[in-house]
Formats: structure tokens, C-alpha cells, sequence
């Protein structure tokens, strides 16, 4: 094996060409082509009929609610919608997919021709849209009995077809050339943002870790004013995460064996959460001729004008618009802006703000403290066990003088620990803010006889001094005054 | 023949002797499970019979008689059902080892409608293995003699539902037809076979062999039984995306029409090329049917010449879509949900037992066409083959379209030969095929055609058949039951009585 080079010896010899090939799940109430529920998690093969299961003599009736899903987001990604449009079979042989066929589109998608743009690093990226179309997804294969979970060493392998016939919706890039050392965050930017459009329609949950949203990452490389490269295509990653980590080990890999004179061979390729390298799967030389004819099962399909233009008029603000409106009510710049988009955490501030809070003490919150906490624990920020209706609390308080920040985190760790409220944590814990200025006055006394020469120099007027005062009162409140009122109350004696 | 037992009167005859309480449905359905106890060992008409089933809904036609309910035109009288049509409860096999013993837990859209009308079903037809096949040789289990003569073959796919209404053991029948399988077998049967006009006839339950050919109709002895059953099995339905939401044909008054025997005013077409050819019809089959079209003429029918030059491709353009379709329909057989599994031993691959169960599950005539579709569709030859019969079948619509601005139907023989002998055809598939040259256009259209006996040669009977535009099912079913108003007895009640132990 040759060894890696790094991604930055990589990006200055060659230029990464990108393709991304996305699936989602929609959330209909039932199956593409059935009237099976769609309901994540049920057990195993209780959502399924004749036509899912591909019974003898069964037949497939296309959901028009997935049809219409399927539209709205072509309309959202800018497409062309077909006029006239079919469905078609895949043919492959696969235990999960009970036809043996997938029915699919081929030649006649329902959407083509549209663009993305997203953001990265101020930059503007223009991401084509080669087609939008609609598909059913394949049953699950479990493997038991093995030590692996894998079909090696597996006694059983056991199928569950619930997931079969749920719809699903693929997207498929035009080769993105001219991201260069920034395809790892470009891939990553559109699937986000892909996500997000998704997401603002309504017509998908879009949650990688369910496998509602998954992605195929294709990936060459070429020389400067050469020919692009063959490209390997890597299934199934599945985290915004996976998507970055990659295109950048892909383009470390090929890059080596590029230079070492070798040749890149057109493959899929998996992807390994664990250590995030890629190794191969099966070629494209010895790929399924998958036989694609038009699905004799299904009328043509042609979306009317007057349809597709109720739909166009039923889009929501799409997010990049979204952004920008809140950008300005935030009152935030550029990069900060960019640090709440990367970070996930447009929908948590706007809520956070919705619930009370200023915009500054919103972005404070979700950007810092809580941002710090996702990632030592490895979570999504949204999956914090705060919400933000108790971050606008929270900053509620410290607006009050009834918390300052050290208190508010230690509240923040009481929240997350299922204790209540922010009230009710600072209730209980008993972590408010010491207003009782007699206590604090008190307090004062003590730390000036405590501290003679410091208390002299304050009275000789360097007033600097009095932070070593406002430490010892703060110690002996354990935190529970406010710096400021001390300070005062400590001028106001020795000044 | 007597002609004076129940399983001798036409459905018409026993609804209406049902109706009115002349006799019960329990005597004329017990009539037939008993021709069949007796006979069937010597025909091979039927792979499975459900007495009990049967007679139960026969006895809730004679209660619901008797409460004066008003049921529908053929409530009680029995029928049999092809064995690619699937039947909740019922083993339904399409006469192939890979389906062997399964019991479809729902109803096809039109067993469902058969149940609506209280027809009691007698039980499941043989037939070549899903449908492919002009023989009924290809069935896995058995063969299906014909009842004009044992030695020779029923027609096929759908030999089984002919020979059971041929000898009686049936007055009614469910066939399924993508190139000629209702039709054929009637002509060389000497019963009458309708293929709907494709979509007015729910495929929902139809086990698929070509999805955009396949279409269930009815098999009977005249043109009345077999509009009778038209009507109850016909109409839209929204578990089939190409049915057709449009009012059915009146195929039953149109019955009534041509009994009359007034087709004066009625444009036939007959087809230019079909006359031309190496594959031309025996000489018996031109004279009987041209005694037909006499007779027709005499009627007052006018005989017009169309031309349908793109019929001469209609069978090779069949032999690439249909194959297509069918190695995508039948891919779904591969032992892992359903049927048989073979090699499940713990020792071979999950793909190895696909492979076994296939191999061991298909017969040759099916394996051919498997292979044939597949290579069709291949990377590389989709246009040459699959794309170009597509085109083609775009040219035989044209030229039908065309001649139906002309006339009003077109009429031809059936199928060029009598029932061969069994045997005669399964060395060489070619031959086999040609049982089907001028039933495949129609089907290539999407119109309807029946066969109607027309006459006999070599003392085996001839069918003519009746070809009509999209949704003209009525006057297919006009002309032929005017054909038939010219025989003084129905070719079908002239078979030779079969002895039974």
C-alpha cells in the first residue's frame, strides 16, 4: 500500500473534481407504490402487503404525494420539471429487494437541470444539478449468528421489508470542478445545505443517522490543464462529518498512487466511520448490466403546468434567504454568521430569540458554552438536553443580575442533568446571585482587614488594585456575588 | 350428446333457470365437479378443484334465492379459473414447479368480482408454465388432451380453460391472453375466447408475464356467456395503473345484437398481408373460415381489403418485448420470500440458491424466454432489439388505427393450424410460435378480439376471429354471435362425448 500523502501536498499537484449522489427518504404516510405505512422503527416485516412484498400477480400505484414532494424539491433546487416523465426497472438481483428490479427513473426524470450555491469561506460555489428523481427504497438484511453481525460466519440472514417501497428521492450533482483545497468543505457545505432545503419543504426528516439522508461522494483528481480523472464513488456516508473526512481521504489515496505512476481504478468504494479511510467494494468492470427498460406497470406521468406552479407557490423561504434575513435582525457579521451556519445552529437561535432573548446572549449561548459541550461529548448541538425556550431563560437571568455566566454554566450542568428549569436548577442548587448588599457589605469588611496593604493602595488610588479584594469576597461567596456591585461597594469604602 | 343434462344448457340458460328457481345452483355446480371427478383423468383440464369451496357458495346463491334476493346475471352458475390468476386461500402455481404449493393470501381484482357475483368457483385450469407456450405442453405437472382428440393438444397457454368448457366440465371460464392464449385455444378448441381490449380489464392478481400485453377475459361456448362474464369482470380499477377509467363496452347487448343475424351496414376488414406469406394457414383452416366469411357476407356485411403492412414483423417484434418483460417479471422468483427454495443446505451462497431455485424451479420454454428477454435488454443491444420492436409496435398501432378508419372490425383466422398432435411443435420453438400470427397484433395494440368456432377441418374445430378498436369489444362480440346465428347447433355442443370411468 502506498503511503498516504497529506491533503495539502495533495491539493498543491492536483485538482479535485467532485460528484454527490444523494438519497432521501421522504416522509410520506405510506410506500411509493402501496398503501403501507412508512413509520420508522415497527417490527420487522409488519409494514409490508402483496405489492412491497412482490407477491405473484401484484401491482405497483404510484403516490402522488411523493410525486408532488418529488417536485417541490426540483423547484427548490432551481430544476426544470418534466413534461412528460416515467418510471423505469433497474434490474438486479438482491435478497432485500423483493422484485428483484428497483423501480426507478431512467432517461425521463421528473426534475432536471437545476443549481445549488453554497458558501464556503465567503466564496460562492455554484453546485449544478444534473437531475432529480424518484425512486423506492430495498428492505434490510440482517446477518445473525455470526460473531460480526456481518454475512460472514452468519447462520441466518434474516430480511425485513418495512423499508421496501418507502419512497426515496435521488440527487445527483454535474462534476463540480474548482473547489480545490476546499472540496472537503464544499461536499460538506451542499449536503448541509441540501439538508436544510429539504428540510424547509417539509417532505423529509432528512436524519443521516436514521439513513434518511445518505450520500455517495464521487471523486477524481487531475493535473492542472489535464483531462479529469477516473473517478471512484464512495457509498453510503452517512454524517456531514463522513461526507468531509472523505473527500479528503480520497484525494490523499489517489494522490499517492497517482504520483507512485499508478492508475486509478473506476470502483466503488466504502467508507469507515471508525477510521475514516475508504477501501474498495465491487468494480465497475464487473459492475450489473442493470437492463433498464420503462416500467410497463406505470402510466406516463405529466405534471401539468398549472399544477407545478401551485406547488412553486407553495416553497417556503428557502434557508440561504432565510439566512440572510436573519443575519440582519442578528445584526451579525459575516463570519459570525458562517460560525452559527457551520455549528447547526440557525434553528436554535432563532428559537432561542423567539422565546425572549436578545440576539447577542442567543448566539453567546449556542456558539460558546453549549458548542463546547456537543463536541467533548460528541453530540450533535441540537441533541443537547437543553432547549432553547431554557437558554432564553437563562440568559433571562444574567439580564437580571441573577445570574453571571460562572453561575449560569453551573445551571447549564444542572439543566442538562434533568434537574428542571434554569429556575428551578438555580433554586434548588442554590446558585443565585448574592444581592444582599448588608452580606456582601459584610463580606467587604472582612477582606480589607484581611488585606491591609492591598486596601492602602486603593486608597492611594490605584483602583486596579481592588481586584484582589473582589477574589477574596467572591471566594467567600463561593461565586455568588456579582463583581460588579463588589467593586463598587469596595470603592465606595477605601476610594 | 344428450343436450339435456345441466352441464349441457349455456351460463345464460342455468342463471336464468337459477333466478327463477327452476334449479339450484348446488345441482348444477355438484353437475360439473362431478363431469370433472368423472372425465378429468382423461382430459387434464384441471391442477386443482375445490369441491367444498364451490359448493358452499353455490348453497349461499340458493339461500339468498330463496330470501328473494335479486343477485347479479351470473349468480351461481360455476366457473374456472386459469391457474395464473391468484386466488386467496386456493393454490395458484401458473403451472410452474417454482410456485409449487403456494396460497396466494389476497384475491386478483377480478376473482374478487367473480366472489362479488356469487359465481362458484370450480377450480384452478392448467396451463404452460406462465403462460408461455401455444400447447399447454409446458405445464410443469401435467399434459391437457384436447376433447375433439385426446392425442392431440388443447392450445395453449390457456389449453386447460378451454378443454375444461369444451367438455363440460365447466360452463364458464377465466383465461388470460398476451399473444393468443384465450384465443387459440378456443379455435382449436371449438369454444369461444374473448381478449379484451388491453385495460379494461383489471391485471391486479394476474400473475405478470408481459405487463403491457397481459389481459384477463373470458372463455365460454357463444358469444352471450362470454359477454355475460365480460361484464362482470370489466371496469376500472385504481390498483391497476393502466386500467382504464371509461365506461365497459356493452358487450352484452351487443351479444344480443348479432344473434339477430343483421350485420347490414358493418364494414370487415380483412387483412392484405395475412393472405400473403410462407406462413399462410392450411388449406382446411382457409376454407372453413372463408365458409365463415360467406356466411357473414350473407348477413349483410360488407368484406373490405385493409393493409397492415407492419403485421408481417408483429411476431419477431412480440418475441423481444414480451421476453423483456417477462425476465424483469419473473426475476422476482428466487426461492428467498415464496415457492421453492432449493439448495438451502447451509453449504451454497445466497446467490448459488437463487441460482438453484431458478434452475430447478423454470421449465425450458420459460428459461428460453428468460434468457432471450435478458439478452434483449442488454448493455449494447436494448436498441437494436427491445428499442427497435418498440418502434415497430408503434407502426402496427399506426396501421391498425389506420384501418379502423376504414372499417368497423377485422376478421381473420384465429391461428393457422388445427391442434397439432403433441409433440409436432416442441423441437422447434419457431413452429410453436406461429400459433400465434394473427392473434399477437391485436395484442400489440391493445384492442379486442375473439375467437368464434367457425367450422371444422380434418374434423377438428376452426375459429375465426373478431378484431376491434380500443373499447370496440361490443362489436366483436356483434359479429361473432351473428356467426353464430348462421349454425343451427353451436360447434361447441357438437364435441365428441369423452368417456369418463
Amino acid at each position: 500500500m502506498t503511503k498516504l500523502n497529506t491533503f495539502e501536498q495533495a491539493v498543491e499537484t492536483y485538482e479535485p473534481v467532485l460528484g454527490l449522489e444523494t438519497h432521501i427518504e421522504l416522509d410520506t404516510h405510506t410506500k411509493m407504490f402501496c398503501g403501507c405505512s412508512t413509520v420508522f422503527g415497527a417490527e420487522p416485516n409488519t409494514q409490508v402487503c402483496p405489492v412491497c412484498l412482490a407477491l405473484p400477480g401484484a401491482l405497483p400505484v404510484a403516490n402522488r404525494a411523493a410525486i408532488e414532494a418529488t417536485i417541490k424539491i426540483g423547484l427548490a433546487l432551481n430544476c426544470r420539471i418534466a413534461e412528460w416523465t416515467r418510471f423505469a426497472r433497474k434490474n438486479y438481483f438482491y435478497p432485500d429487494m423483493p422484485k428483484n428490479f428497483q423501480t426507478s427513473q431512467y432517461e425521463e426524470p421528473l426534475c432536471e437541470d437545476g443549481y445549488v450555491e453554497v458558501v464556503v469561506d465567503g466564496q460562492v460555489h455554484r453546485v449544478e444539478i444534473e437531475r432529480v428523481h424518484l425512486e423506492e427504497d430495498t428492505g434490510k438484511t440482517l446477518h445473525v449468528g455470526g460473531s460480526t453481525g456481518r454475512i460472514h460466519g452468519a447462520t441466518e440472514s434474516l430480511v425485513d421489508y418495512n423499508r421496501a417501497g418507502i419512497p426515496l428521492v435521488e440527487i445527483v450533482t454535474r462534476p463540480v470542478p474548482g473547489t480545490g483545497a476546499l472540496a472537503p468543505e464544499v461536499a460538506r457545505a451542499y449536503t448541509a445545505e441540501l439538508r436544510d432545503i429539504v428540510r424547509s419543504l417539509g417532505v423529509s426528516d432528512v436524519r443521516m443517522e436514521q439513513g434518511s439522508l445518505r450520500c455517495d461522494v464521487n471523486l477524481s483528481l487531475n493535473k492542472p490543464g489535464e483531462e479529469w480523472g477516473t473517478r471512484t464513488e464512495t457509498k453510503n456516508v452517512n454524517s456531514l462529518r463522513s461526507v468531509e473526512r472523505a473527500v479528503r481521504y480520497e484525494v490523499r489515496r489517489q494522490s499517492a498512487l497517482l504520483d507512485a505512476g499508478e492508475r486509478i481504478f473506476q470502483e466503488t468504494r466504502h467508507f469507515h466511520e471508525a477510521t475514516g479511510e475508504t477501501s474498495p467494494g465491487r468494480s465497475k468492470e464487473e459492475a450489473t448490466d442493470y437492463r433498464y427498460f420503462p416500467e410497463p406497470d406505470l402510466a406516463v406521468m405529466e405534471p401539468s403546468r398549472e399544477w407545478v406552479e401551485e406547488l412553486r407557490a407553495t416553497l417556503p423561504e428557502l434557508p440561504r434567504k432565510r439566512r440572510e434575513r436573519l443575519q440582519a435582525a442578528w445584526s451579525l457579521g459575516d463570519k459570525d454568521m458562517q460560525s452559527v451556519v457551520n455549528a447547526d445552529a440557525v434553528d436554535l437561535i432563532e428559537a432561542t430569540v423567539a422565546a425572549g432573548a436578545s440576539p447577542a446572549g442567543a448566539v453567546k449561548w449556542w456558539l460558546g458554552e453549549l458548542s463546547r459541550r456537543a463536541n467533548e461529548s460528541g453530540e450533535e448541538l441540537a441533541a443537547l438536553a437543553i432547549t432553547p425556550a431554557q437558554v432564553a431563560e437563562l440568559q433571562g437571568m444574567v439580564d437580571d443580575g441573577r445570574l453571571n455566566d460562572k453561575l449560569a454554566r453551573q445551571v447549564i450542568d444542572g439543566v442538562i442533568a434533568g434537574e428542571g428549569s434554569p429556575a428551578e436548577v438555580a433554586a434548588k442548587r442554590g446558585l443565585e446571585v448574592v444581592s444582599d448588599t448588608g452580606a456582601l457589605e459584610a463580606a467587604v469588611d472582612e477582606a480589607i482587614a484581611a488585606n491591609p496593604a492591598v486596601a492602602d493602595k486603593i486608597r492611594g488610588g490605584t483602583h486596579a488594585a481592588a481586584g484582589v479584594l473582589i477574589g477574596a469576597v467572591m471566594k467567600a461567596t463561593k461565586g455568588q456575588a456579582d463583581a460588579g456591585t463588589v467593586r463598587q461597594i469596595i470603592l465606595d469604602k477605601l476610594g | 350428446m344428450t343436450g339435456h343434462r345441466a352441464i349441457d344448457q349455456t351460463a345464460a340458460h342455468m342463471a336464468d333457470a337459477i333466478r327463477t328457481g327452476r334449479a339450484t345452483s348446488y345441482a348444477i355446480t355438484e353437475a360439473h365437479l362431478d363431469r370433472i371427478d368423472a372425465i378429468d383423468g382423461a382430459i387434464g383440464a384441471f391442477l386443482h378443484v375445490d369441491r367444498e369451496g364451490a359448493l358452499a357458495t353455490a348453497r349461499e346463491v340458493d339461500e339468498a334465492i330463496a330470501r328473494g334476493e335479486e343477485l347479479g346475471p351470473l349468480a351461481g352458475v360455476p366457473i374456472a379459473i386459469k391457474d395464473v390468476v391468484v386466488t386467496k386461500g386456493l393454490p395458484t402455481t401458473a403451472a410452474s414447479k417454482i410456485l409449487e404449493g403456494w396460497i396466494p393470501p389476497y384475491d386478483a381484482t377480478i376473482v374478487e368480482r367473480i366472489k362479488a357475483a356469487k359465481m362458484p368457483i370450480l377450480g384452478k385450469t392448467n396451463m404452460d408454465e406462465f403462460a408461455m407456450g401455444s400447447s399447454t405442453e409446458y405445464s410443469a405437472f401435467h399434459k391437457t388432451r384436447n376433447p375433439w382428440d385426446t392425442g392431440r393438444i388443447p392450445g395453449g397457454s390457456g389449453g386447460g380453460s378451454a378443454a375444461a368448457v369444451a367438455a363440460k366440465m365447466a360452463p364458464l371460464a377465466i383465461g388470460t391472453d398476451t399473444g393468443g392464449s384465450i384465443r387459440q385455444p378456443g379455435a382449436v378448441t371449438g369454444t369461444f375466447g374473448a381478449k379484451p381490449t388491453y385495460g379494461g380489464n383489471s391485471r391486479y392478481g394476474l400473475i405478470a408475464f408481459s405487463s403491457s400485453l397481459d389481459t384477463p377475459g373470458p372463455v365460454a361456448r357463444n358469444a352471450l356467456d362470454a359477454a355475460l362474464l365480460h361484464e362482470v369482470i370489466s371496469g376500472y380499477d385504481p390498483r391497476d395503473s393502466t386500467s382504464i377509467d371509461a365506461p365497459v363496452p356493452p358487450v352484452v347487448e351487443a351479444a344480443r345484437l348479432g344473434a339477430t343475424g343483421d350485420l347490414s351496414g358493418v364494414k370487415l376488414g380483412v387483412v392484405k398481408e395475412f393472405k400473403e406469406g410462407a406462413d399462410a394457414a392450411e388449406p382446411g383452416v382457409v376454407a372453413a373460415y372463408e365458409a365463415g366469411v360467406e356466411q357473414l357476407v350473407k348477413l349483410g356485411a360488407e368484406i373490405v381489403e385493409v393493409s397492415c403492412p407492419s403485421f408481417t414483423y408483429a411476431l419477431p417484434t412480440y418475441y423481444l418485448i414480451a421476453p423483456s418483460e417477462a425476465s424483469s417479471n419473473l426475476a422476482r422468483y428466487d426461492g428467498v420470500r415464496y415457492g421453492l427454495r432449493a439448495g438451502d443446505d447451509g453449504k451454497h451462497s445466497l446467490e448459488e440458491v437463487m441460482s438453484l431455485t431458478r434452475e430447478a424451479g423454470f421449465g425450458p420454454e420459460v428459461k428460453r424466454r428468460i434468457i432471450l428477454g435478458t439478452y434483449a435488454l442488454s448493455a449494447g443491444y436494448v436498441d437494436a432489439f427491445y428499442g427497435k420492436a418498440q418502434k415497430v409496435r408503434t407502426l402496427i398501432k399506426q396501421d391498425f388505427e389506420k384501418a379502423f378508419a376504414q372499417v368497423d372490425a377485422i376478421i381473420s383466422p384465429t391461428t393457422p393450424f388445427i391442434a397439432f398432435e403433441f409433440g409436432a411443435r416442441t423441437g422447434d420453438p419457431y413452429q410453436m410460435y406461429l400459433a400465434d400470427l394473427y392473434t399477437i397484433p391485436t395484442n400489440m395494440y391493445g384492442g379486442p378480439g375473439v375467437s368464434v368456432p367457425v367450422g371444422l377441418s380434418e374434423g377438428m374445430p376452426v375459429g375465426l376471429q373478431v378484431m376491434g378498436p380500443v373499447l370496440g369489444d361490443d362489436i366483436t362480440y356483434r359479429v361473432a354471435a351473428a356467426l353464430e346465428s348462421t349454425q343451427d347447433v353451436l360447434l361447441a355442443d357438437t364435441a365428441p362425448e369423452i368417456e369418463g370411468k
